[in-house]
């Protein structure tokens, strides 16, 4: 089942929320909808799900316009955030709720319960009552709701959200092997950008009132459309730097703390131009003192997170700088460093409009010119 | 609250006391004057201690009342049926009407909505006797006086917005979200209003209930004006106590005690309904 939406337009009062969204998601598909809280994420997955009237634009379900199909007519299934269960019915009966409405005999139903709840690992809570589950079987309970019916289309708000830190890693783990089991289109809402790209195939990213850029995992962390995006992906946060390119005999640079940074020709075009230089916390590694364009810091303080050592440093200028590298790295832990950065890793926005400069594009621009 | 200060704790047990005399002694005193006749009961001073007597109770059911006078017939079984039979029914009827409407007003915000609901509580402001004299008036016209479809039709201006009011507030506290993903999983509203709805306001609807129950049970001066002696509930029939040889306090009391015990009984079952919880803790808040 395809889903696509149209110039979604979607306002609470004169509050609006979603201002001209299109997107479309393809059959089997697993698309992430990630963005900060009030970003529209939620609304948007209660329009497809037709439990809040759209204002303005159009959602197809496989081709057909949803206007005015009721939620049921939808053949969604759909775990919301908080987890939304049947208090007054135990687990089997909120299981079973997409197939008693589908009149299924007691015996099949009771079967295709009991297969969910063991891929869920909650078989042994199958007669709690919701008040009587941990947050974490709850939200099993929820995900085992939304895919008892089998559902073409899969609805996934933020399910991890309210559980622990534990169950949210292994679930991270288990979710993709089960969604394509189901081989539903699915839509999944979150805050978590890990989450986001463990289990998207895409990843739509909405900031203010609409999505501003969709891609594979892979393209949002290298290739971020604006400042806010690349802020938004990876831990610890890029390194932000406010440069002015420069002409240099060899090309385009940037002065990092008096050391030159020749960076790719396509950035030819922000010359003398107020930008601002990103540069992800493990695109930096140490370098002995005399290596070639190597930066001088003073280290301020080092944090081992597991699998990778921070350390935050300050610039000649006093600039904070963080730099990530794999735990067991040697590197210097206080006292003057020198550290560099491979011109390839780095990216380049507008200081103004905070959006990405592409080298790429500009050349073939120039190029084609 | 186990740190509180015995001199704080003794206060609160004494407050506690008083509050229960003031509301509970003269239910207490009630039911020693049922079990008493007229002379006991007027004596001077007032005494604990005296023969109890189930002759209040005994004029009561076979309606025969003994005065000095001579004998009174009294329908005061047929007014306690009265009463029974126009609350069970202005309930019943206030239900099936004011529970879709409530989850309406809850649910869907249509234009006119909140004035609607509105009106409906306004019924409450009115005195009943500003109200009373038309009514008579179109119900003489309409035939409706001194029927019981017409005293239930008016006691709906006491029960419709009771129950309108505190089901709404009940509806109104189930998550959307809940109901929501009940249609998403293939209901239909009318099931999801059934099937979720509510069974989840079933405490509130029934907390209603009760109280519409008591207020249609309490009321005085609809059925005084609107009926005559064989469709009085109670609380008018008591006025028949009030004789021409003087008050009859033994079978009033009597009567009260009578009168009370259904509510008082209802009240007591449904207190756990009343207590309970109502999201069950299915919705993380």
């Amino acid at each position: 089942m395809t889903i696509v939406l149209k110039d979604i337009v979607k306002a609470f009062k004169t509050d609006v929320v979603l201002d001209g969204v299109s997107l479309s998601v393809d059959k089997g598909e697993t698309l992430v909808l990630f963005g900060p809280s009030g970003a529209g994420k939620t609304v948007l997955l209660r329009l497809i799900a037709g439990v809040v009237e759209l204002d303005e634009g159009v959602i197809e379900i496989d081709g057909r316009n949803m206007d005015g199909v009721e939620p049921e007519d939808r053949g969604i299934g759909m775990a919301f955030q908080n987890f939304a269960l049947f208090p007054h019915m135990d687990a089997t009966e909120n299981i079973a709720a997409p197939l008693t409405a589908k009149r299924m005999g007691q015996q099949q139903i009771k079967h295709t319960v009991e297969k969910v709840a063991r891929l869920l690992k909650i078989d042994h809570v199958l007669h709690h009552k919701p008040k009587e589950l941990s947050n974490g079987q709850k939200q099993r309970t929820a995900l085992a709701r939304a895919l008892s019916g089998e559902p073409h289309i899969l609805l996934l708000d933020d399910p991890l959200r309210n559980v622990d830190a534990k169950l949210r890693f292994e679930m991270r783990l288990e979710l993709p092997r089960l969604l394509k089991d189901q081989e539903a289109t699915v839509i999944y809402v979150t805050q978590d950008y890990k989450e986001a790209m463990a289990l998207g195939d895409r990843i739509a990213v909405m900031n203010g009132k609409g999505i501003q850029q969709i891609g594979s995992p892979f393209d949002i962390y290298m290739s971020p459309a604006n400042v806010e995006i690349a802020r938004l992906f990876g831990d610890p946060v890029i390194n932000l730097l406010d440069v002015t390119p420069e002409r240099s005999s060899d090309g385009v640079q940037i002065m990092l703390s008096g050391q030159s940074l020749v960076i790719d020709d396509g950035y030819a075009q922000s010359i003398g131009q107020s930008c601002v230089l990103g540069i992800r916390p493990e695109a930096f590694h140490f370098v002995e003192e005399g290596t070639q364009g190597a930066i001088p810091v003073s280290i301020e303080t080092e944090a081992p997170l597991n699998e990778k050592t921070v350390t935050l440093a300050l610039t000649k200028n006093k600039r904070e700088v963080m730099i990530s590298r794999p735990a067991g790295a040697p590197a210097p832990s206080s006292g003057t460093a020198w550290i560099k950065v491979d011109a390839k890793n780095i990216h380049l926005f507008d200081r103004q409009s905070g959006l990405r400069i592409d080298p790429l594009k500009t050349q073939q621009a120039q190029g084609a010119a | 609250m186990e740190s509180v200060n015995p001199i704080e704790r003794a206060l609160r047990g004494i407050a506690i006391t008083l509050v229960i005399l003031f509301f509970m002694f003269p239910i207490f005193w009630i039911i020693l004057m049922s079990f008493q006749t007229n002379e006991t009961i007027l004596r001077m001073p007032p005494s604990m201690v005296f023969t109890p007597t189930l002759e209040n109770y005994m004029a009561l059911i076979t309606g025969k009342l003994e005065t000095s006078a001579g004998i009174l017939e009294i329908a005061f079984m047929k007014n306690l049926f009265n009463s029974f039979f126009l609350s069970t029914a202005s309930v019943a009827i206030g239900l099936v009407l004011g529970v879709p409407a409530a989850y309406a007003f809850a649910r869907l915000k249509f234009k006119g909505s909140e004035d609607i609901a509105f009106t409906l509580l306004s019924f409450r402001f009115a005195p009943p006797l500003l109200v009373l004299l038309p009514l008579t008036i179109y119900f003489q016209q309409l035939g409706l006086a001194n029927t019981y479809g017409g005293l239930i039709w008016v006691y709906q201006l006491i029960v419709l917005p009771l129950i309108l009011w505190i089901v709404r507030g009940y509806f109104e506290d189930i998550p959307a979200d809940v109901e929501y993903a009940y249609r998403i999983a293939g209901h239909s509203w009318g099931a999801t209003f059934r099937k979720i709805a509510l069974p989840l306001a079933g405490p509130g609807i029934a907390a209603a209930a009760l109280l519409a129950f008591i207020f249609a049970w309490n009321n005085f001066v609809f059925a005084l004006v609107l009926a005559s002696a064989d469709k009085q509930p109670v609380t008018v029939g008591a006025l028949a106590f009030v004789t021409a040889s003087g008050i009859q306090y033994g079978q009033i009391a009597a009567g009260i005690v009578l009168s009370i015990a259904p509510t008082f009984a209802l009240a007591l079952y449904a207190q756990r309904y009343l207590v309970e919880g109502l999201s069950l803790g299915a919705v993380k808040g």
